[in-house]
């Protein structure tokens, strides 16, 4: 006679309480109703209302408007773009003008940020001091002030562009903005790219390949020569046998302004200045503590392992300390995204400014246009928080392995 | 035995002085240690050397050696009357300064402004200091009392009525807007293809409507009767008091235990009594001032403090929310906080400067000012909403599983033990986002409201200040009275952390 454990019995009631109304049981099923009646009531005031108040104002809901011309200018456009377009491509172009200038100012954030965070880590007291000061000062004043600030301050201080300030005769920086060298694209072009995209791949191949065989089989495959003739030989054997790939133009000041060379609009400049320094204490103070969080053990048992000091780094500290830093600087990258709306103060042609802005007082589309704003941001944050956990995933398999 | 002696050793004379230590305290032992102890630091000492040079004397040149300080208008800090390179113009600011800090408040009703400067300076310094007692009652006072109270002081304008006729009105507009959507479903259902589904839910809700009304009905009976009165704000108040502390006495345990809450309430009564009394709320109150007059740093604290003050308990609600079991609620938290967290704050400004409006009723216009509030009060909510889910995560299950244990219900081991502990664990991360709040305020100056921002801003195009320096000067002082407040506040949020960390220090 054997003695079976009896089955727990099925609780099926319990089970669908638990479904619709979480640990709270009925009670939670009600709350959920009143919850969905007051929320409905909300939503139908707000429809109601809503439709009176643009039927008062004369205006047709609907994305209709998209295809209706815009006829004002942009001063700064990446896509060819004339008043005659529609309101689409006024939301295209402003979309281009907040991707470039978010990417420019976090390869400059960035950059400021580690300088500074490596300053502040250093043994030296009076380069740690400034930029603990550096820090401090950026961090407790508003971003917008600091926009205004290099918009209306400094860069309106600068000379015009007769006496515009020449950095080594190449660039020149002047009230009206900055005039850079141009490049255009000569005969040499097209190979010399698919040569580099060729030198790049093979080299990641051959980097997998050395990795793979280092773990799998222990051998010690040495790579740089390749890599540094695929990178560099290759390119420049293309150069040789089709000519220069690019040719500068470089500004020439005529009469009252620049001919030649391509102009970056001042308001570009301030806000580029201001997002990135801004945003470089914010990324000094993640990469500060990221490198802090690795324990001292970590360094002293590299070192007894016989590592070198540089070798320690690379293989040991920095790879835990990325862990640390790389959610949080994540952060602050969609952060500069999203504070390049304040572009809007300044007349930077940014998705906020021309298309909330310019084509909201045009069209009168309050709902729609405010909603496609914002839904595009909140797209590109979905999307950043959507990578972010994948690597979130992975960092911690690679912690369970 | 003499082998012993012999071979024993005694010093007799004493050793030469061994040489000092190297130093390594004070300020030559930092220069030997941390300055000048190799080649690449020595160079990095020049470098940093440098920049402090590059930046500091310059500033200081300009701030205060090159300044002009006295002056009736731009010609005194022109480079040529001045007759050298002229930094600072101080002037511009003496004579901006009113601006700055009230905008275009009128100059006879400033004092107004003053005196809630001067309340929320009272309030808050005792809140700030740990060792100081009554916390509970302060914290009420500052958060509850002192927004309406400066409320009446800014705005002005009095009540007509209290407690009974605010809730008779409220409900009376909720039940015509429920009397309404019943009978739009009603007019829909004669066209619609679900017609009758339509008809009986209209008529559903047409009940609901007509019996709130019947509920409703001696509230809404008695508060006409009051407005027919001499006195309706008083006699309004006097009902409203006793009902309310009849309430209190019941609920506080009636004969056994209520008494404590009796006191409470009648005690707050008389409080909102002599406020009224004092300010003349029922006589008409100050004269109103419109919020398009204000401005400068005037308006920078009203949102900050507006925004710290309802930002608290809506993040408080939607982190409860979020870590709710109940599927619906817990969705919408969390899609309302991802939602707001997602979206830059200027374009949260646009949405209620532009897109709300739209979404009330027609004859229902909401002030600029308070518009801008909305949005940053649903802003802010979002993100002290995380912070508090991040308190309330750190609180071990078996707080809750005792207060359970206890026979608590879900409301009081919340409001009694998760809680307290909770925020108690996020001050710092409060605070610092108050921190951000403030620096944000800024932000409505592109929704053409004043604040200290937009009021320099707006002060730079007057042509009888208009000098060279002029920009520079605004953004030092204004620079100056933003980094004090931000730098004042993480301070104290450091000493918070500090204090609260002190079981860990060693």
């Amino acid at each position: 006679m054997s003695t079976e454990a009896r089955k727990p019995p099925p609780q099926i009631a319990l089970k669908i309480r638990r479904i619709l109304g979480g640990r709270a049981g009925w009670n939670g099923v009600a709350v959920q109703f009143a919850f969905a009646a007051i929320l409905g009531w909300i939503g139908y005031e707000i429809i109601s209302n809503a439709r009176a108040n643009l039927e008062n104002q004369h205006i047709a809901a609907g994305f209709g408007f998209l295809r209706n011309n815009a006829g004002f200018d942009v001063n700064q456009t990446l896509i060819s773009y004339s008043g005659s377009d529609t309101f689409l491509r006024v939301f295209v172009v402003g979309l281009l003008n907040t991707l470039v200038v978010s990417a420019v100012g976090i390869v400059f954030a960035t950059v400021i940020g580690f300088i500074v965070a490596l300053c502040r880590l250093s043994p030296n007291w009076l380069l740690s001091r400034v930029s603990e000061i550096y820090v401090e000062v950026i961090r407790n004043l508003p971003l917008l002030f600091q926009i205004l600030f290099w918009y209306l301050a400094v860069l309106a201080a600068l000379p015009n562009p007769r006496q515009s300030i020449s950095l080594l005769g190449i660039a020149f920086i002047s009230n009206r903005g900055l005039v850079i060298p141009s490049a255009i694209g000569e005969r040499g072009l097209e190979p010399f790219l698919a040569m580099l995209a060729f030198g790049v791949v093979a080299s990641l191949a051959l980097h997998f390949h050395a990795r793979r065989a280092l773990f799998r089989q222990g051998r010690v495959i040495r790579i740089w020569p390749y890599v540094l003739g695929l990178l560099f030989g290759l390119p420049l054997a293309t150069v040789l046998m089709f000519g220069l790939p690019l040719t500068f133009e470089l500004p020439q000041l005529r009469g009252f302004n620049f001919a030649g060379g391509s102009r970056i609009i001042p308001e570009f400049v301030a806000l580029t200045l201001a997002l990135s320094t801004y945003t470089a204490a914010f990324i000094a103070e993640i990469v500060r503590a990221g490198i802090l969080s690795v324990h001292k053990g970590q360094m002293e048992a590299g070192s007894s392992l016989g590592l070198s000091r540089g070798a320690t780094l690379r293989l040991i500290v920095v790879p835990q300390a990325m862990r640390v830093i790389v959610p949080p600087l994540t952060n602050q990258y969609l952060n500069l995204t999203k504070n390049s709306s304040l572009a809007v103060a300044i007349g930077y042609p940014d998705l906020v400014s021309v298309f909330a802005g310019t084509s909201l007082s045009q069209t009168g589309q309050a709902i729609e246009i405010i909603a496609m704003t914002m839904g595009m941001y909140l797209l590109i944050s979905l999307f950043t928080s959507a990578v972010m956990s994948v690597y979130g995933w992975r960092v911690n398999r690679g912690l369970g392995a | 035995m003499s082998d012993v002696t012999s071979l024993s050793f005694v010093r007799r004379d004493l050793l030469a002085e061994r040489p000092a230590p190297v130093k390594t305290t004070g300020f030559i032992g930092l220069m030997r240690t941390r300055l000048f102890n190799s080649p690449t630091n020595i160079l990095l000492t020049v470098v940093g050397a440098l920049l402090l040079w590059f930046t500091i004397v310059p500033s200081v040149k300009f701030l205060m050696v090159d300044a002009v300080w006295t002056g009736q208008d731009r010609t005194a800090c022109l480079p040529e009357n001045a007759g050298f390179v002229v930094g600072a113009c101080w002037p511009y600011i003496q004579a901006k300064l009113p601006q700055l800090i009230y905008g275009f408040y009128p100059e006879a009703e400033r004092w107004r402004v003053n005196v809630t400067f001067l309340l929320s300076a009272v309030l808050l310094v005792p809140l700030l200091v740990p060792r100081l007692p009554a916390k509970g009652i302060n914290a009420s006072l500052f958060f509850v009392a002192f927004p309406v109270v400066a409320f009446f002081l800014l705005y002005g304008g009095g009540i007509k009525g209290f407690g009974l006729s605010w809730t008779a009105g409220l409900l009376q507009l909720f039940d015509e807007s429920i009397i309404g959507a019943g009978q739009a479903l009603l007019n829909l259902s004669k066209t619609s293809a679900i017609g009758p589904l339509l008809w009986s839910l209209g008529s559903l809700i047409m009940l609901v409507g007509t019996a709130i009304s019947w509920l409703i009905f001696p509230l809404t009976w008695l508060s006409d009767h009051i407005q027919g009165t001499a006195q309706p704000v008083w006699i309004d108040f006097a009902v409203t008091a006793a009902i309310v502390s009849l309430v209190a006495f019941v609920l506080g345990g009636g004969v056994r235990a209520g008494g404590r809450a009796l006191v409470t309430s009648v005690a707050v009564f008389i409080g909102i009594a002599v406020v009224i009394q004092l300010m003349g709320l029922d006589r008409g109150g100050l004269p109103v001032v419109s919020t398009n007059l204000w401005g400068g740093l005037l308006v920078t604290l009203v949102v900050s403090v507006t925004g710290i003050v309802t930002s608290l308990p809506i993040g408080i609600a939607l982190a409860l929310g979020r870590r709710s079991t109940i599927p619906l609620i817990r969705i919408f938290s969390i899609t309302f906080i991802e939602f707001w967290r997602g979206v830059p704050l200027i374009t949260v400004l646009f949405f209620a400067t532009y897109m709300l409006p739209l979404f009330l009723p027609g004859n229902f216009s909401v002030d600029g000012l308070v518009r801008a509030l909305i949005g940053i009060a649903l802003f802010t909510g979002a993100y002290q909403a995380e912070n508090v889910r991040g308190g309330l995560a750190a609180i071990p299950r078996g707080q809750s599983e005792a207060a359970a244990a206890l026979g608590l219900s879900w409301w009081k081991t919340t409001s009694l033990i998760v809680l307290p502990q909770a925020l108690r664990h996020v001050i710092p991360n409060l605070v610092n986002s108050f921190i951000s709040l403030f620096k944000d305020t800024s932000l409505v100056s592109i929704v053409a409201l004043f604040d200290l921002l937009g009021s320099l801003r707006a002060s730079f195009s007057d042509p009888k200040w208009s000098t060279p320096s002029t920009a520079f000067t605004g953004f030092a002082f204004a620079g100056i009275i933003y980094f004090v407040f931000c730098f004042g506040m993480s301070r104290y949020s450091l000493f918070v952390e500090h204090r609260l960390n002190a079981h860990r220090r060693n």
